[in-house]
């Protein structure tokens, strides 16, 4: 029996707006608790909510950028519900009346193959604050700096049919909006969170009973979630039960999510259309506007990855999934002329380090110019790709500039062709067995065994000779040998 | 000197006929001694007025005092002032100081007012006849055993006991022109849109609007200067130039046309009140304007249409005092649902739950349709009504109530008969039209008032009609008995 997963995505999106949706509040992260909530965001008695043009600005340039129709007059809407990080009581949201309507995405499978996944619409909304439970002795603590921070909220159709598509999927929004400019993508700071929609069908049935899991901020718990929820979905099938419709929460700390709350006890949220607030109007123009100031977008520079720098298809993907990847890598292509180098040092060295320190490449301590500078030394053949490891760790700690660590480590590669030739000759002259074996050996059996000599001579050197000078100086006096 | 208006106050100031302190002192004196009677003021803010008024005659003394220099206001207790006490009526904020002035109170003080303290209301301007109010019911000047009409009674009642000059207030559904003619002052409700609600407390967003209340239409025109004009604070604030309402005051009304609507004329209008309507608009005529009767068919279908929109919005208005930044909390919470529920159950009275109440049910899941978005339906046709009969009629009167002021008690188990008491105010908060009312006789000894509907921003034309009326008419300026 094959079963088949249905997936859509609520992906809330903050906006790099400086200050909040309705107020003129910092966004600032990570201020001290309260300090940048205003009157407005406190919701204060006889406060008022003025639109921020930006997040207009920023919620249309989203929608140019996947080709979206614009709500050329959207609304706000009043969604009630209690809660003490919602101060107001209600949190003004675009129900009817979305500021992006219809647009598409297309994402990378494995295969190689390219799936569109259908936006079904975005709009704006404001954030609502945090409730913090430690520290406060069994009581909750308020912080209501994120109160008001924009978001929109981009609903997909369900389009996603596996944990790994959703995830592309996910990415793939996350550089979009990361590139545009939007969002800053700081992921563990909140700024881009998901809410998954899971339901399983038999191939070609209709579809199945959803559950929505809410409280995704990473890309791994979002993977994790959905394998899991698919698994209980079929499971519960087989043994003969229902899926039942219900919002789950996911506990990123256990790995586990629970049941929130039935679609019958689901909130009434008494949506209706916000008085304090005017529709928005944007004409054609303002759009057109937005659309001219458009950056390259992630799809975009890919295929000039591709075409102009002569990289794979899934180097260029890899980099371009990143959008400060892709602009890092950049850098370092330009400054030392060889971008597949560049690309193998980004997506190889650079990126093993990043993953393993857990370390984003925006805060990297090797920038770009400098990874440029020790990749020029592997170019000129100052030094071996395994002396430029070393080099790059010792760049990572702090060490400095490239050139300098070469020169304080005494790291030159040696390929003065007059040394090479003496330690060659030294080797050949110790190896008597080897060379006779060497010359008794097959022909095609003969290239496996010049690694016993490079072997010597690299030891010789300290390491420091060129091997691919090396290489060639052996071939050449083991050749004359015969 | 309490018997003098704003206008004859603001230029004795300036003729240095008196000092601004001398004007505070009197009227607060008088309010010390005499508002025991009425309790239409929350809270007196002697110490700040005084200062104010010694700050207005040094500015006066120069020689370049603004508009309203030294002359003493009061503001309704619904406008936010910097640091003093805002309760909108209510014990949910009878301890809520904010940190922030509303832009008419901020606009009155660039003019120079002194505010002698905030008056009394309906908790949270839901009543008409101020005895929902937390601090006490208000008493009507003129019939102590009456009401003084709401939400803004406390304003209505010290204007008419000439305990302050003016005040402002609030109108969503007559706020402003039912507890005016009750108290037999002039009231005026300007256009949705004309003055900021920044800072206002909101009761129905989409209908709230503040104006002025004082003895005529000269002295409403010196205060909607000062209180009109755009707010980028407030979204739904008009940026539209304001007039010099006081400079078209003395305009010929002749050869006006002035829309009768013979709705507002039907059973239930006290008969009295009907004569007395008719008697002023015959005075209008007598000035040259002409009287047509008109028809605004859907006006019966404003008060249960305003009862679903007013409730709805005020239901997600009230959330916010839910007893955790500010305001009333329950005492030892056991959780935040009993903290949540204790607090709003205790800190709000009957008719602000009520209302809650039904505005939460008209908007929820399966009944939106039938109450909110039909109310919606008929608010456009309202609106339409006048639209359209403004494309014959220059400005439309008649009544603003049906009755009188009534007894204490009379309504307060009948919340549709009080409901019925803005039967013919509402319909222009539904429309966002301006209107007001002016003292245009006496019924069983109690005043009764004129309304005026003018067109979106006819402010000017309004109080040039009131104006021309108050020259041949004195309901304006009688006093209460026992008022000296």
């Amino acid at each position: 029996m094959t079963w088949e997963t249905v997936i859509g995505l609520e992906v809330h999106t903050q906006l790099a707006t400086k200050t909040k949706i309705f107020s003129g509040a910092s966004t600032e992260f990570g201020a001290a608790p309260n300090t940048q909530a205003c009157a407005i965001d406190l919701a204060m008695p006889g406060t008022l909510p003025v639109l921020n043009a930006e997040a207009v600005r920023m919620a249309v340039m989203f929608g140019v950028a996947i080709d979206a129709e614009i709500g050329l007059i959207s609304s706000f809407d009043r969604k009630n519900y209690f809660y003490p990080d919602l101060p107001k009581g209600y949190q003004t949201t675009q129900l009817d009346r979305p500021i992006v309507l219809a647009g598409t995405v297309d994402i990378q499978l494995g295969d190689g193959s390219t799936k569109t996944v259908r936006i079904h619409h975005a709009h704006l909304e404001e954030d609502a604050g945090k409730s913090l439970h430690e520290d406060f002795h069994g009581m909750s603590g308020i912080d209501l700096n994120r109160a008001g921070t924009p978001l929109i909220e981009i609903v997909s159709e369900p389009d996603m049919n596996s944990p790994e598509e959703a995830v592309a999927f996910a990415k793939k929004l996350h550089a979009l909006v990361v590139s545009i400019g939007i969002c800053d993508g700081e992921m563990a700071q909140g700024s881009m969170r998901f809410d998954v929609n899971v339901s399983v069908r038999k191939k070609g049935e209709e579809l199945g009973t959803r559950t929505e899991t809410k409280n995704l901020n990473s890309f791994r718990f979002m993977e994790r979630a959905i394998v899991q929820e698919v698994e209980r979905q079929i499971d519960l099938i087989e043994d003969g039960g229902k899926v039942k419709q219900e919002t789950r929460l996911y506990d990123g700390d256990t790995h586990t999510a629970r049941s929130m709350r039935s679609k019958e006890e689901a909130n009434d949220y008494r949506y209706f259309p916000c008085p304090d607030l005017l529709p928005v109007e944007v004409d054609q123009a303002y759009v057109d506007a937005v659309r001219a100031t458009l950056p390259e977008l992630p799809e975009a520079r890919r295929a000039r990855f591709v075409d102009s720098f002569g990289l794979s298809a899934y180097d260029a993907s890899v980099l371009c999934d990143e959008p400060s990847t892709a602009a890092y890598f950049e850098t370092v292509a330009s400054h030392c002329g060889d971008a597949k180098l560049a690309a193998n040092w980004v997506t190889g060295e650079l990126a093993a380090r990043l993953n393993s320190e857990e370390q984003l490449i925006q805060h990297c301590p090797v920038s770009a110019e400098q990874l440029a500078a020790l990749i020029a030394r592997i170019i000129d053949k100052t030094i071996s790709n395994k002396m430029a490891r070393e080099v790059f760790t010792a760049m990572w700690g702090g060490e400095g500039e490239p050139d300098a660590i070469i020169e304080a480590r005494g790291l030159k590669q040696v390929s003065d062709s007059g040394a090479i030739e003496g330690m060659v000759d030294t080797v050949i002259a110790n190896s008597t067995k080897q060379v006779d074996n060497y010359r008794n050996a097959d022909e095609a059996k003969r290239p496996k065994m010049l690694g016993y000599f490079v072997g010597q001579i690299m030891k010789a050197s300290k390491g420091q000779a060129n091997p691919q000078q090396v290489n060639e100086v052996l071939l050449k006096k083991l050749e004359a040998l015969l | 000197m309490h018997n003098l208006t704003l206008a004859e106050l603001s230029a004795g100031l300036i003729a240095g006929k008196f000092s601004s302190v001398e004007v505070t002192q009197h009227f607060l004196a008088r309010i010390q001694r005499l508002d025991g009677n009425y309790n239409s003021f929350i809270t007196i803010t002697e110490e700040r007025a005084l200062a104010q008024a010694a700050a207005a005659d040094k500015l006066l003394a120069a020689g370049n005092a603004p508009a309203l220099c030294g002359v003493p206001i009061a503001h309704k207790d619904i406008f936010c002032t910097d640091g003093v006490r805002t309760s909108c009526g209510s014990k949910m904020l009878d301890n809520f100081v904010p940190p922030y002035n509303a832009t008419v109170v901020e606009n009155l003080a660039a003019a120079g007012v002194v505010v002698l303290g905030k008056t009394n209301m309906d908790e949270f301007a839901m009543g008409s006849s101020n005895e929902t109010s937390y601090y006490g019911p208000v008493k009507n000047p003129w019939n102590t055993d009456c009401v003084p009409g709401g939400s803004s009674g406390g304003s209505a009642a010290a204007v008419a006991a000439r305990l302050t000059p003016a005040a402002t207030a609030t109108d969503t559904g007559g706020s402003i022109r039912q507890p005016a003619a009750l108290c037999g002052i002039s009231g005026l409700k300007p256009t949705y849109g004309r003055v900021s609600r920044w800072g206002m407390i909101a009761f129905a967003s989409s209908l709230d609007q503040g104006g002025p209340m004082a003895r005529s239409a000269e002295d409403l025109a010196l205060m909607l200067n000062q209180m009109a004009g755009f707010d980028r604070r407030d979204s739904t604030s008009i940026e539209q130039e304001v007039p010099d309402y006081c400079a078209g005051l003395q305009q010929d009304i002749a050869g006006m046309t002035i829309g009768v609507p013979a709705e507002y004329f039907g059973e239930g209008l006290n008969p009295a009140i009907e004569q007395a309507t008719r008697d002023a608009l015959a005075e209008l005529e007598k000035q040259g304007a002409k009287l047509k009767t008109i028809s605004l068919p859907h006006s019966h279908l404003s008060v249960p249409a305003y009862y679903v929109i007013a409730p709805a919005e005020a239901s997600a208005n009230l959330s916010r005092f839910d007893g955790s930044r500010y305001g009333y909390r329950c005492e030892n919470p056991v959780d935040l649902r009993d903290m949540y529920m204790r607090s709003r159950s205790e800190g709000f009275g009957e008719e602000v739950k009520r209302r809650i109440l039904i505005g939460a049910y008209c908007l929820s899941a399966g009944y939106y349709d039938a109450y909110y978005n039909k109310a919606m339906q008929v608010r456009r046709l309202i609106k339409e009504d006048f639209v359209s009969a403004f494309k014959d009629v220059d400005m439309i009167a008649g009544p603003t109530c049906a009755n009188p002021a009534f007894a204490f008690g009379a309504k307060s188990d009948d919340p549709v008969a009080m409901y019925l008491e803005d039967i013919y105010t509402i319909a222009t908060n539904l429309a966002g039209l301006p209107g007001m009312s002016l003292p245009c006789g006496l019924v069983d000894d109690k005043p009764v008032g004129l309304q005026l509907i003018g067109n979106y921003f006819d402010e000017g034309g309004m109080l040039n009609v009131a104006h021309r009326y108050q020259q041949v008419s004195d309901w304006h300026s009688r006093c209460a008995p026992g008022i000296d």
